[in-house]
């Protein structure tokens, strides 16, 4: 049996990096769905959504058309660069970012509208501007819904096939992530490497997803008591 | 309040001219135009009438669609020159009927929020201070769910008194609490004002807090400001009949003058039902009012007696006979509607209801004073 660490540790590289950026980009672009009043938003809304009900290939295949050469994007990252983005890791971040984004940013989404929009009335009274009142009532109340999205993101991450498939292929070290190497192994009639991978595989997620989901019970029932149950409306 | 502390000077008046249209559906607009001197304005009205809107107005939560909102020379709004101030730049104190204390911060850090730009050792002592005179010092450490309603209510007026706003709005701080923790919070509140002389704009809907604090009343109905004077002018000698309404009258009853007793100091009035005389009578107090001429009166559902036998030996001098329509509990009392050529409105303790064996159907007799009948023009 064959475990292809090497791809682990390109996965989990990739799941942290495209959680981080997620969290960068992904809280701002919630913000802004969650309060915007702007008619169209809807659009941009559904366009975020996309990639849950896009098949992965489909989603990979516009990204590898759009990282390729042909276009205008490729040619700049070429001319700025001298190679493009299709096959490299680099890539592959950028493929991941859209496939996972609206599993980070609608949990954010959710949670920053689910803040009581009388307390950011309180805040902006008490002489807060909107920066510091996101700052210190939004985020803070947003805890567990901040969590459950970089979780979600990054699991995702850890386990997409297509969209990696399409625009990364497959380049052991570069690119080879390890649902790749699990189905090359399976192609290789290797089940019991493959077997081995998936094992590990599973047995990483559910722990990861484990230990957030008993952090986030935790924060909630600490955010029920600071809430309360007899608090005046 | 802290003994030898200066009197200040009386701080700016908040002046008002706005108009505000609400979405098409509801054919209602606000539509306010008054000055608040510094002290209490009280701001009185059924819910629905606008005053939480008009305090959002003034707050800057809602933009009005014509007008001017100025104090003292500061402008805050004005749609002719098109200034539409920051909410967080108008230096306005609002605590929301809400109140929107943070869940996740302590009642400390509640008070400190909007005190940002001051250095640690002056937030503390201002805070300390402030929470020490709303008699909620001792509570600094704790979260909002950990205390009760009326220090919940305490700690939402310190957080906003200890800005040192230029206008506070009060909408309805203390509706949800008893008696004497209102009166309480009250006294507190008016020791706050001597010193402080700003322009407290308070949204209630109950007479008695108008009676307690008011210096000025404001009565709101359907978006506009129907009558304004003081608590005694607006309440006491009601003319109209949304005042009186909101002044506690379940029943307004439309009547004529049958005959007028100059001796005895009383008139009889027939009710009416629509345009048809019914077979009620009531004996009302006096008034400069001639016979046949139309007028409404006034009755408390609470000054309406009920019986279950025809009562003898009374002072009362009406007596009408009717059977019960309706019993609907309401809180801790009874609401009886009470069909007896007309229908009025009394209540009764869950005790009585429960003496007396009433239900719906029971025939009753109504006992209501001369002096219970509030007489008022047409």
């Amino acid at each position: 049996m064959l475990i292809d660490w090497q791809a682990f540790r390109l996965t989990i590289e990739l799941a942290l990096i495209v959680s981080a950026i997620l969290v960068v980009g992904g809280v701002p672009l919630a913000h802004w769905l969650a309060f915007s009043q702007w008619r169209w938003k809807f659009l941009v809304e559904a366009l975020v959504s996309l990639p849950i009900v896009l098949p992965p290939t489909v989603l990979g295949f516009y990204v590898l058309v759009a990282l390729g050469s042909r276009s205008p994007l490729g040619r700049w990252w070429q001319s700025l660069t001298g190679h493009t983005l299709a096959f490299t890791f680099s890539g592959l971040v950028i493929g991941s970012i859209l496939y996972s984004l609206p599993f980070a940013v609608q949990p954010f989404a959710a949670s920053f509208s689910a803040v009581d929009r009388k307390l950011l009335a309180a805040a902006a009274t008490l002489g807060a501007s909107p920066m510091r009142t996101f700052r210190s009532v939004v985020l803070p109340l947003s805890m567990p819904g901040l969590v459950t999205g970089v979780a979600l993101a990054f699991a995702h991450t850890m386990g997409e096939f297509g969209v990696v498939l399409m625009v990364g292929g497959n380049i052991p070290g570069v690119t080879r992530t390890v649902s790749i190497s699990i189905y090359d192994q399976v192609q290789a009639s290797d089940y019991a490497s493959a077997n081995g991978m998936s094992l590990v595989l599973l047995a990483f997620c559910f722990v990861t997803l484990a230990v957030v989901y008993g952090l986030n019970h935790a924060a909630l029932r600490q955010k029920l008591r600071t809430i309360g149950t007899g608090q005046v409306s | 309040m802290l003994p030898g502390e200066q009197l200040k000077p009386a701080s700016a008046n908040l002046s008002i001219n706005i108009r505000k249209r609400f979405s098409a559906d509801r054919e209602f607009s606000l539509q306010a135009q008054f000055e608040a001197l510094p002290g209490f304005t009280i701001l009185f009205g059924p819910s629905g009438a606008g005053k939480t809107t008009l305090l959002n107005c003034i707050a800057g939560l809602a933009t009005p669609d014509e007008g001017r909102i100025v104090i003292g020379e500061r402008v805050l709004f004005d749609s002719d020159v098109r200034v539409n101030l920051a909410i967080s730049k108008r230096g306005i104190g609002y605590v929301l009927q809400e109140l929107a204390l943070f869940p996740h911060l302590t009642v400390e850090e509640n008070a400190e929020f909007g005190l940002a730009l001051l250095g640690r050792a002056e937030r503390h002592q201002r805070v300390a201070k402030m929470l020490r005179e709303f008699r909620v010092d001792h509570l600094g450490k704790q979260r909002p769910s950990e205390i009760s309603g009326g220090e919940r209510q305490r700690v939402a007026l310190a957080r906003s008194i200890v800005t040192d706003p230029c206008v506070l709005l009060l909408d309805e701080p203390l509706a949800a609490l008893d008696a004497a923790t209102k009166s309480k919070i009250i006294d507190d509140l008016r020791g706050w004002n001597l010193v402080h002389r700003v322009p407290i704009l308070y949204v209630t809907h109950s007479r008695e807090e108008v009676m307690a604090l008011g210096e000025r009343v404001l009565v709101i109905d359907g978006g506009r400001i129907i009558a304004q004077g003081t608590p005694h002018d607006v309440l006491e000698a009601p003319l109209q009949e949304t005042v009186a309404q909101l002044a506690g009258f379940e029943n307004v009853l439309d009547a004529r003058v049958e005959s007028v007793h100059v001796d005895r100091g009383t008139m009889t009035c027939r009710l009416l039902n629509g345009d048809a005389s019914s077979d009620v009578v009531l004996e009302t107090p006096l008034i400069r009012a001639v016979v046949d001429s139309h007028l409404r009166i006034g009755i408390r559902a609470g000054d309406i007696l009920l019986a279950t036998a025809n009562p003898v030996g009374l002072s009362a001098r009406n007596i009408l006979t009717g059977h019960i329509v309706q019993l609907q509990r309401r809180d801790m009392i009874i609401c009886a509607r009470v069909s007896c050529g007309v229908e009025m409105e009394a209540y009764l303790t869950l005790a009585a209801r429960d003496a007396l064996q009433l239900a719906e159907g029971c025939k009753v007799w109504l006992v209501i004073k001369t002096h219970s009948c509030h007489l008022m023009q047409k």
